[in-house]
Parts: structure tokens; C-alpha cells; sequence
């Protein structure tokens, strides 16, 4: 297992850490026997699209602690991600029955003059007047690759801050140059939570903790009849919650791209359990999830009687939709674990799934258990991916493989991907809440949406005949890869 | 009041205030319409020196110098090439750009500069990045930005591009390094740099056209309905008789446009100040005499006052001018029928409309939105604030077009300048009577606060902002028209806010969104 240092200010990154990687093109099992293996290598691109950074990732962790503020440590452009997330929280607070809260979000506007006589000094005088604006519980400080580059002494301030004014101030290393896979963000968010925030345990409860992004509440249903409170985290948390994750029976991840960090973390240094089965996606995914979160709780019995029931429930009309589905194919691009989840989803209701383009990949989680990989287990289930690549949002390499493969749909998980299967003339949809595919509900969920989006194609065959593409008839004439390569390929195994 | 709150009301504020120079500090008389403040409270903004350094800003509005990237996605078919961190280019987008437009958004290529780039140089990346454009993106012309990481590293590259425009491609390139300055101002550089490296060397002589003129006025993005003010202009200068070279969006014929910049007879700035370093260039470059027209023009009387100015420094014939007189007299009548029905409504409508304004905009658009509102809708200023972090040779001049913003003299406006909107939100709070303070603590305990600012005492207020301003204006009772970027609450596609067109659709958009509040 990688050893969590809460000692440092900064969490190393995947590319480091976890030895993750954003190019391969092949087949998933390869991928995955490399992995495992560990004999997996980065491929590089030549030529690069715009991707998303740490600091993002980051922000969308800390942005919806109810109580605390955040502050940018950076030039003003880097906080343009404060809106995007500032409408997830007031969505959130809609669907979640909260009162209308407004966000603490701060840049602190790093100019020219700053980067050659430091902005430390300016940092300090900004977190004491958020710190009197808005009264936090907590306040994180997110670096920018400009405070970063210039060497600013942010450890050092926060903690002369924290001193000053009696609540926690806490450094988020998450420079965007740091990494390549801006899910390092995530750890980056979580590392300054579990050293800034979390306390030891005063004695265990029987709350469970739900790292997930904004999704919908569906684990009462689950947990609570078995006799578990369930604590989702980080997003719609209080810090004073979260100081007390410590106390929690078990962790449970809704993809483990996102808490692969966190969940390690409070196993190793409080001894709460993670549950390392795959999250429940797809029949067989589900069954097995469960069954190991029966073990860690001790109610073993009552989930095999409600997998029993689950199955008959949701059977008959599960099988309606595979046979509407029979034949049809399906391109998807997603974050790793997620992906892998819409992968098996996908599979589950009938499609063959013709390729997918998963924005990086971790050959083992931070727990370095190879059971966690749903990967391997989608190929155990499901069967190889012929067509699998990592791909960090280049969408030039997608258009070209959508324009080849011309699938029956497309699945995307992140912006800027979904339109253009619009502009192909596919029917695409945009999934943004994990939990919309979870466990056995989850999957007639997505026979759903599926079915609505393939009914609705007139639009999408109008604008097609229309659209324009700044692609050029070359680039869609070459092999998708061809800028992908140049320093190694994945060994063999 | 609590303790605490009365400790964040004096100390607040003021902390604020020293390490801001954001704000004004001429401003101080009451300003017109505020005798219906339900509350007098102190007007702290006015009393304190001037600060020496700006810091926090809480609800940004623009973006850093690499926002210039939208200025680059807004020219037709041509592509920003980013030599910058991995996150830059959606970050950008995320504030200011709805829409991928042509080549923007996903399609944006970068060199994701990563720790080998910023320990070693990142020139090699950049060239691998940009021979991947030319051959993958298909674009007239390919702008190559920097970013923070490259600008601190200091990669030469003038001399990476300068080998490809030496081949004869069509690549430009500009500092715009985030920390460097904001959109508004590189905006400008990106757009001289464009003329300087790829425009120039082009120019075969030195022939002027007769009555064509090159317009800079929205910053494209920046300006949520650029796209549909420029055709705006377009339409409202080729009316009295013009050939417009527009620049951007869909109705400009781009790279072709921007080859016959040299050849125009003027240059028109609309807008308080950005716009004005690209006409100076200009007029050194190819001695382009220009026309300022300082704010944006909403509405038939500041439309016509436009017109009249660019017509009469750019002197046409008596024919040309008679036509022109013609179009105008045609746009007046048709834009006066439909303030005829507005007349009705806003006389005869039997409940509370918005009386008071307040603005947090950009200069051009806050000065524009003042005069419309007052002079042909009768919504009385508040308080204006200014938070595109004007320059300051320019401040005194739109400090001076705000105490003139009544064709009769009856109202001046205040006008405070801030890049940090938190304050302003808290003055408007002041205003309606609520703490700002005690009203976060209130939030926080689950508590729903509303102001007295609402309804029937008549003192109903219009704030002309952006989507950040949407809880204040729930919390105040006051109606919102989102103007400003961020957009959240706001899908624009082509609509126009400028000119005869964009008066009445202001209108409009504004009554409509008003009467939707009453059951």
C-alpha cells in the first residue's frame, strides 16, 4: 500500500504515486495485465489539446464545505472555474432542501509585481479578510502554477494564520504543471482535509462515509435499514463533520478515481474500513459490492436476501431492454473508474461496446489492491475491449474515431465531448451523477435514458447536415493514433 | 446587532479598503435616487483614502491576460494555440465563454505544459504542438498565447513562431502570461499583434477605401452578446452609408476582413477604453484617423448621438449624409412606436416596478445602461460600480460622463471603482437595510433573509450585473438583467443589447423577466 505522509504539505502525484498514465491505445486486458504487472509506461502525444488541471479538481472538492471558504491563490483567470461550481452547490442546496447559500470564494489576484517580490505577504493579508467577511469554520488556500512557480512560502503562511485567528488555514498544493492527470487534484483536496481538518476518534459510530461528488441520495435506502447513517462527503459537508470521519464504520467510494486517496488514507491512519470491491455497476458488479459490504458490516444474511429480491425486481424489464439494445453499439469517454462503470453498464444492457477513450489510467488504486480494479473485473464479466484507449480529452483523436466507428451512441462524462457526437449526427448524452447508475435501479436508469436518447434524433440528423468542423479531411483520414507514441510502447506480459 | 457583526461592519470594510485600489475616491455626494433608502447608513466607500494595492477579489467578472483566447475563437475560422498550463484554456472558457464557437473550447490546442516544460523549456513542446495544429486544425490563421508558466520560465517564443512565419504560415503570437494583466487589456495587445505580425507584412500599398471603416468595441466573450452587438453596429454603419469591417463573430468575413485594416479611411472605439491602444496603433501604423465614442450606445437617443459623431468626423458627401439622416429618421420612428408601447405599460401598470439601478459592469456597458435606463425608460441611478479595473488615466473622464448621464441635468450617478464585487454587494445589502454580515450568519443557521427592498414601498431596484448577483437580488427584492459575464442564469445566443435594435430588447427581456414575478 502507498504510504500516506500527512507530514508534508503536498501529496505526490498519480504520475509518481500511483505510476498512472494519460496515452495507451489497445486492448483492456493488455492494459490491465501490464498494470498488474506493473510494467505499464506513459505514451506521450506530439500534438495536445486544452485538458482540465489539478486545481480544478481540487476547487470541486473544497468548493461545497458548507462552512468553510476557500481562497486562489493565483492570477485571476484560474478562479474562472469558480462559477461552474458555485451552481452545482446552489443546485445542490435546491435538491438537498438547504436554505440558499452563497459560496466563499476568494482569488487573491497574483499580478506581475508578485511573481518577482513574492505574494506571500498579500496572501496573509487576504486570508485575514476572508477570514473577517466571511467568518469560516476553515480555510483552504489552493495554489496556482504561478505561486508555485515563484516559490511562495504558503506552508509557512497558513500556519502563522491559523495561529493568528484560531481556525484551521490549510494549504491545497494542486499546481496545475504538477501533473497530468488532474485528478491528483482530488488527493490534493482530500491530503489537505486529512491533515488540516480530520481528528483521531473519540469512538466509532455507525455513520458511513460516502465520497461522491453531488449525487443523489441513494444510500439511505440502502444502509439505513441495515442500521447505518450515511455521511456524504466532501460536498454539502461541514468541517465539523468532516473532523470526525475518523469515528466512521466504513468508507465507501462512489469511483475510485475520486477517493482512491481519501479511503486509503482514513484506512491506514484511523483503521476505517474501505470497501475495495468495485462500486456496484452493472448485475454482477452489484451482487459482488454488496456482498462485501454485508461482510464489513455484519449483515451478510440481509444482503443476500435483498440481492435476491433486487433480481427479480429489476429482471423482466431489464430483459426489455436488452432485446431493444441487440446489436447496437456504443463509444463512450469518461474519467477511469466511472468509465469503467458506464462500461459494464453499457454491457449489462445489451450494446457491444465498440471502443472508449478513459481520460487516464492508475494500474492499482492507493490501497494497491487488485481487486479494486473494475477494469479487470468488466473483462472478467464482460469480456476484453479490443479498442481501449487513455485519452485526456483530446478531442481530436475522439472526432477521428467517432467519424470511423459512427456508434449508435456515445456516453461522455465530461464537457466538451458530448457535442461532437452532436455535431456526427449520434445520439449522445451527458452523464453527470455517479449515483444515476448505481446498483440494480441504476441500470434500468440508464435503459432509460438511453432509450429516450435514442428516440430523439431529428434534431441531431438537422444539425448534422449542417454543422462545420474545424478538422481537416487529413487528420480524419489518418489513424487516430498517429501523434500518439514516440517514447514507448506498454511491454508485452 | 451582535458584537461580532458591528466588529466586521467597521473592520471589514475598512481592511477591505487598504489592500484595494480598486475604488474611487472623488465620489462624495449622495448619490440621485437614494432619498428612498429605506435605512441611512454610513458611506464608507467615500470617506477613506485611497488604497495602494489591490488583492482579494470575491466574485470574479474577467478573466487574466490569457482570456484573450476567446478574442482569437471569436475571429472566424482561426484558432488559439495555448503554450500554457494543462487547465488554462477551460478555466478561460468556464467564466467567459458560452459556446466552443469555430476551433475554441475543446478543439483549443495546448502544449499542457507540465514540470519538464518549466524546469527544461518548453520551446521543443511547442513546436511539436504547433506542427500538430497546422496539420490536424483547419484555420486561417493559428495565435499562439502564453501562459503563466511559460511568461515566468521565459521561452523565447518570438522565435519558435517567428520560424513559421517565416515559412510563410499563418501563425501569430503575444505575451499573455495570466499574471500579466486581464482580458480587457490583452484583448487589445492580441489584436495589434495580429496586425503588426500577419497584417502588415501583407499590405501591399498604401491605398485608402473611401468610407470604410474598421469598428473595435466589444470585447468578444467578455461582452456576453458580442456576437449580436457587432452585427448591431454592422447594420446601424452600413445604414448611414458605411463599409464596416467588423472583425469578429458571424457576420465579419474574418481573415480576409482583417487584411484590409490598413486600407480604411477611419477607425471607430466604442467603449470607455478598451479598443482605444489598438486606433492609437493605428493611426502610427498607417496614420488611420480614429472616432471614440465612449460608452456603448443603447437606444435611439445615444444611437443617434453615435452616428451624428462618426458622421461628422468622417465627413461624407451631402448625398451620403442626406441618406444617412434618412436611415436614422426610419430607425428613430420605428424604435419610438415601441417605447410608445412601453409608455402605456410602465403609466398605467398598477404595482411595483423597478425605479432604482444599480450596475456592476464594465465601464462601456455601465455608462450605457445608466443613460438608457434614465433618459428613455426612467429607472433613477443608484449606485454604479465599475469593476473592469479601469486604468487609472481613464477614470476621471468616465467619473466626469457619469455626473452627465441626464439630457436634462436632473440626476448625476455615483460611480464607484472595484475589482472586488463582495464589496459592492455588501454596500447594495447596506442599502436595502440588511447586514451583510448578520445576513451570512443567518444563511449559515438556515435562516431565509429578505430585505426591505422590495414590493410596494416603490423602492424597488434593478440590478444590471451578472449571475453572481442573483442571491443579492432575491435577498433585496430587486429584479436582475444579467449583462455580465459570469452567465450562469443566461443563454445568449445572437441577441443584441446595443443600438435601436438592443434598446428594445432590453426592454423587453426586462419587463418580461419583471412581470413573471407576480403570481
Amino acid at each position: 500500500m502507498s504510504v500516506v505522509n500527512v507530514h508534508t504539505p503536498e501529496v505526490p502525484v498519480r504520475e509518481v504515486r500511483l505510476n498512472s498514465i494519460t496515452g495507451f491505445f489497445g486492448s483492456a486486458r493488455e492494459l490491465v495485465g501490464c498494470s498488474h504487472a506493473r510494467k505499464v509506461r506513459e505514451q506521450t502525444r506530439s500534438f495536445t489539446q486544452g485538458m482540465m488541471c489539478s486545481s480544478t479538481a481540487a476547487f470541486c472538492q473544497l468548493s461545497m464545505i458548507i462552512d468553510a471558504a476557500v481562497i486562489n491563490h493565483a492570477p485571476i483567470g484560474c478562479a474562472g472555474d469558480f462559477p461552474q461550481f458555485h451552481v452545482t452547490y446552489r443546485i445542490g442546496q435546491m435538491e438537498r432542501g438547504l436554505p440558499p447559500l452563497l459560496g466563499h470564494y476568494y482569488n487573491s489576484n497574483i499580478t506581475e509585481s508578485d511573481t518577482v517580490f513574492g505574494a506571500a505577504e498579500k496572501l496573509a493579508q487576504v486570508i485575514r479578510q476572508v477570514y473577517r467577511r466571511a467568518q469560516p469554520k476553515a480555510i483552504f488556500v489552493t495554489t496556482s502554477c504561478a505561486s508555485g512557480i515563484i516559490g511562495d512560502d504558503i506552508e509557512g503562511t497558513v500556519k502563522d494564520a491559523q495561529a493568528e485567528l484560531g481556525i484551521p488555514v490549510i494549504a491545497c498544493v494542486c499546481e496545475g504543471f504538477r501533473s497530468k492527470i488532474w485528478t491528483s487534484g482530488f488527493d490534493s483536496a482530500y491530503h489537505s482535509v486529512v491533515r488540516g481538518l480530520v481528528k483521531p476518534p473519540r469512538q466509532k459510530t455507525k455513520k458511513i462515509n460516502i465520497i461522491n461528488f453531488w449525487g443523489s441520495h441513494i444510500f439511505e435506502e440502502l444502509l439505513e435499514p441495515l442500521g447505518y447513517e450515511v455521511n456524504y462527503i466532501l460536498p454539502f459537508s461541514t468541517v465539523a463533520q468532516l473532523q470526525w470521519v475518523s469515528e466512521s464504520a466504513a468508507t465507501i467510494q462512489i469511483c475510485p478515481t475520486l477517493g482512491s486517496y481519501f479511503g486509503a488514507a482514513l484506512e491506514q491512519i484511523y483503521k476505517v474500513p474501505e470497501i475495495k470491491a468495485p462500486p456496484a455497476y452493472g448485475l454482477a458488479g452489484t451482487d459482488r459490492w454488496l456482498r462485501e459490504l454485508g461482510d464489513v458490516l455484519g449483515v451478510r444474511d440481509e444482503v443476500e436476501k435483498l440481492i435476491v429480491r433486487e433480481h427479480a425486481r429489476i429482471k423482466p424489464r431489464l430483459a426489455l431492454y436488452r432485446k431493444k439494445f441487440e446489436g447496437k453499439t456504443a463509444y463512450l469517454t469518461a474519467g477511469a473508474a466511472h468509465g469503467h462503470a458506464i462500461i459494464a453498464l453499457l454491457r449489462e444492457l445489451g450494446f457491444y461496446v465498440k471502443g472508449a477513450a478513459i481520460f487516464h489510467h492508475d494500474p492499482l488504486y492507493d490501497n494497491e489492491d487488485p481487486t479494486s480494479d473494475a477494469l479487470a473485473q468488466n473483462i472478467r464479466l464482460y469480456g476484453d475491449i479490443t479498442n481501449y484507449s487513455v485519452c485526456n480529452k483530446q478531442a481530436y483523436e475522439i472526432v477521428n474515431l467517432l467519424t470511423r466507428y459512427r456508434p449508435d451512441i456515445l456516453v461522455a462524462r465530461h464537457g466538451g465531448m458530448a457535442h461532437w457526437g452532436a455535431k456526427l449526427g449520434i445520439p449522445s448524452f451527458l452523464v453527470d451523477d455517479e449515483q444515476f447508475g448505481f446498483g440494480y435501479q441504476g441500470i434500468l436508469n440508464y435503459g432509460e435514458r438511453i432509450e429516450d436518447t435514442l428516440n430523439n434524433r431529428e434534431y441531431l440528423a438537422n444539425f448534422a447536415a449542417k454543422s462545420v468542423s474545424p478538422y481537416t479531411k487529413w487528420w480524419l483520414e489518418q489513424e487516430p493514433y498517429c501523434f500518439l507514441g514516440g517514447e514507448a510502447r506498454v511491454e508485452a506480459y | 446587532m451582535s458584537r461580532r457583526t458591528e466588529a466586521r461592519q467597521g473592520i471589514e470594510v475598512a481592511g477591505a479598503l487598504s489592500a484595494s485600489s480598486e475604488i474611487g475616491n472623488k465620489t462624495n455626494s449622495l448619490p440621485a435616487g437614494m432619498d428612498a433608502a429605506p435605512n441611512a447608513l454610513p458611506q464608507p466607500l467615500s470617506s477613506l483614502p485611497k488604497p495602494p494595492h489591490s488583492a482579494l477579489i470575491e466574485w470574479p467578472r474577467y478573466s487574466c491576460a490569457l482570456g484573450a483566447q476567446q478574442t482569437v475563437v471569436a475571429i472566424r475560422r482561426a484558432v488559439p494555440i495555448l503554450h500554457s498550463g494543462p487547465g488554462c484554456s477551460t478555466k478561460v472558457q468556464a467564466l467567459i465563454g458560452q459556446g466552443e464557437g469555430y476551433a475554441g473550447g475543446s478543439t483549443i490546442p495546448c502544449t499542457n505544459a507540465g514540470e519538464a516544460e518549466v524546469i527544461y523549456g518548453g520551446e521543443e513542446r511547442l513546436r511539436e504542438v504547433i506542427d500538430g495544429s497546422l496539420q490536424v486544425i483547419d484555420a486561417d490563421l493559428y495565435v499562439v498565447l502564453t501562459g503563466c508558466t511559460t511568461d515566468i520560465v521565459g521561452d523565447d517564443t518570438a522565435s519558435v513562431v517567428g520560424n513559421y512565419q517565416f515559412e510563410g504560415r499563418p501563425i501569430v503570437f503575444a505575451e499573455t502570461g495570466g499574471f500579466k494583466s486581464n482580458n480587457y487589456v490583452s484583448h487589445e495587445l492580441v489584436v495589434n499583434n495580429i496586425i503588426n505580425q500577419y497584417v502588415d507584412p501583407k499590405r501591399d500599398d498604401g491605398k485608402i477605401r473611401a468610407g470604410l471603416v474598421n469598428v473595435f468595441a466589444s470585447v468578444p466573450y467578455q461582452d456576453p452578446f458580442w456576437n449580436g452587438n457587432l452585427e448591431e453596429y454592422k447594420r446601424i454603419l452600413e445604414g448611414v452609408g458605411f463599409e464596416v469591417n467588423i472583425l469578429f463573430g458571424e457576420d465579419s468575413d474574418g481573415i480576409a476582413e482583417w487584411l484590409t485594416i490598413p486600407e480604411a479611411q477611419a477607425n471607430i472605439v466604442i467603449g470607455a477604453w478598451t479598443g482605444l491602444d489598438i486606433a492609437r496603433h493605428l493611426k502610427e501604423c498607417y496614420g488611420t484617423p480614429f472616432v471614440h465614442f465612449p460608452y456603448f450606445p443603447i437606444g435611439a437617443r445615444d444611437t443617434t448621438t453615435f452616428l451624428r459623431q462618426v458622421l461628422d468626423a468622417v465627413n461624407p458627401n451631402e448625398r451620403g449624409r442626406a441618406r444617412a439622416e434618412a436611415f436614422i429618421r426610419r430607425e428613430e420612428r420605428k424604435f419610438y412606436a415601441h417605447i410608445d408601447t412601453l409608455m402605456d405599460f410602465l403609466l398605467e401598470f398598477r404595482y411595483a416596478l423597478p425605479r432604482r439601478l444599480y450596475t456592476l459592469l464594465d465601464a462601456s456597458y455601465a455608462l450605457g445602461f445608466t443613460r438608457f435606463l434614465l433618459n428613455e425608460v426612467g429607472i433613477i441611478p443608484a449606485r454604479q460600480f465599475v469593476c473592469d479595473n479601469t486604468p487609472e488615466q481613464y477614470r476621471d473622464e468616465i467619473q466626469e460622463r457619469f455626473l452627465e448621464v441626464s439630457h436634462l441635468g436632473l440626476h448625476t450617478a455615483e460611480v464607484t471603482f472595484l475589482t472586488d464585487a463582495g464589496l459592492a454587494h455588501d454596500l447594495i445589502r447596506l442599502d436595502a437595510g440588511i447586514d451583510p454580515a448578520a445576513h451570512n450568519a443567518a444563511l449559515e443557521r438556515g435562516i431565509n433573509v429578505g430585505g426591505s427592498g422590495s414590493g410596494s414601498d416603490g423602492s424597488r431596484s434593478l440590478i444590471v450585473g451578472s449571475s453572481w448577483e442573483r442571491q443579492l437580488a432575491a435577498d433585496i427584492g430587486a429584479d436582475l438583467f444579467i449583462a455580465s459575464v459570469p452567465l450562469v442564469y443566461k443563454l445568449v445566443l445572437g441577441a443584441t443589447i446595443v443600438g435601436y435594435r438592443g434598446g428594445i430588447r432590453i426592454v423587453e427581456d426586462l419587463y418580461t423577466k419583471v412581470l413573471d414575478t407576480f403570481r
